[in-house]
């Protein structure tokens, strides 16, 4: 990375804290013409406090380990630069929202993993090894459909986006329910109607007040609002006895 | 605070309101045409089957639909769960289902 020619300087605040309760601390860090938020807080972590706790993996937008709540949206922050989201020379980085804290930029992901569970996102495949494999057409709208979601990272970015989850803790969230639409359209998936029962329930998809920031902050370009809308639809002539 | 029954619920309702609120401005437009008096209300609306179950059925249709409605901002903003909100929504539905055949019976019957 190259001094930005300016060499200027970054003005951070960082959340610190635990479940307990925290507070910010302030940071100054130089700014450079090609950084992303996580360079900057591993920065930090590296030349001002080495106990800055933060969750990072693969550092290239696959693994879906850092997302943080940056200038108060929750991003992928090492797929964001620090020149796409800065605010003048101010720079403020917390952990996710509607996740448990537990220690500093780290957020607690069990709750939102306990909801794939609730929403029957673990597949059951549909036959055995030794029975014969299912033909799929890529170009069948079922399959379309399930294509179009499979490629979430599970950051929890949508989550964290969530208005109706943060009034709602009881609702399983827009990546949840997207995981469930994928699996009720994918003809491997041995029992779509579970999945529509599941996410039938009280703080399922109908729950959902499609107010659209999971698609609108989605890193991947997914589109959870559609599949929750298609779960809300399919459950909807479910209910009126349409058979799947 | 919603499963698919409530949902749905919450959906038919407004499927039966969406036509009535229609037909209920349109009649609204034509009935002030010249004036409206207490009269001509009453003299259009006592005795008649057709308007006791128009109103009836937006009066239960809003019940359910309002009662619904304000169960899910009651467990959003107030984080009522449980036993409680389902007395709250119960209580709505109630009482706007009374105050709302209440009135229609007053216009429609006596």
């Amino acid at each position: 990375m190259s001094v930005d020619e300016n060499s200027k300087n970054l003005e951070v605040s960082v959340w610190r804290g635990d479940a307990s309760g925290g507070e910010y601390s302030h940071y100054t860090v130089p700014s450079y013409s090609n950084q992303t938020v996580l360079d900057v807080v591993s920065w930090i972590q590296q030349h001002c406090d080495a106990t800055l706790t933060y969750r990072f993996a693969c550092r290239v937008g696959m693994c879906g380990s850092c997302a943080m709540t940056v200038n108060g949206e929750p991003r992928w922050t090492c797929r964001t630069h620090v020149n796409k989201v800065i605010k003048g020379d101010k720079l403020t980085v917390a952990p996710l929202r509607n996740l448990p804290v537990i220690k500093d930029l780290a957020a607690d992901m069990d709750p939102f993993f306990e909801k794939w569970v609730k929403a029957k996102g673990v597949h059951e495949p549909s036959a055995s090894r030794h029975d014969p494999m299912v033909a799929v057409d890529p170009q069948s709208p079922q399959r379309m459909a399930a294509s179009e979601g499979i490629e979430c990272i599970n950051c929890a970015v949508c989550y964290s986006a969530c208005d109706t989850v943060a009034a709602n803790p009881d609702y399983l969230g827009p990546a949840a329910l997207q995981r469930a639409w994928t699996l009720v359209n994918d003809e491997k998936n041995k029992d779509a109607n579970s999945v529509l029962d599941a996410v039938s329930q009280t703080g399922g998809c109908h729950s959902c007040h499609s107010h659209g920031s999971c698609t609108a902050y989605c890193p991947a370009e997914l589109n959870p609002m559609k599949a929750v809308a298609g779960l809300k639809r399919t459950t909807a002539f479910k209910f009126l006895g349409k058979r799947r | 605070m919603l499963d698919v029954r409530l949902y749905m619920a919450q959906r038919i309702s407004a499927l039966v309101m969406a036509p009535l609120v229609i037909g209920h401005i349109a009649v609204m437009i034509y009935a002030v045409q010249g004036g409206l008096t207490t009269a001509e209300i009453l003299g259009r609306t006592q005795g008649s089957l057709l308007w006791f179950v128009f109103y009836g059925l937006f009066v239960l249709a809003v019940s359910v639909h309002a009662a619904i409605g304000l169960r899910v901002i009651a467990g959003e903003w107030f984080g009522w769960r449980g036993l409680p909100l389902t007395l709250f929504s119960c209580a709505v539905f109630i009482l706007m289902l009374l105050l709302g055949a209440r009135a229609v019976m007053a216009v429609t019957f006596s």
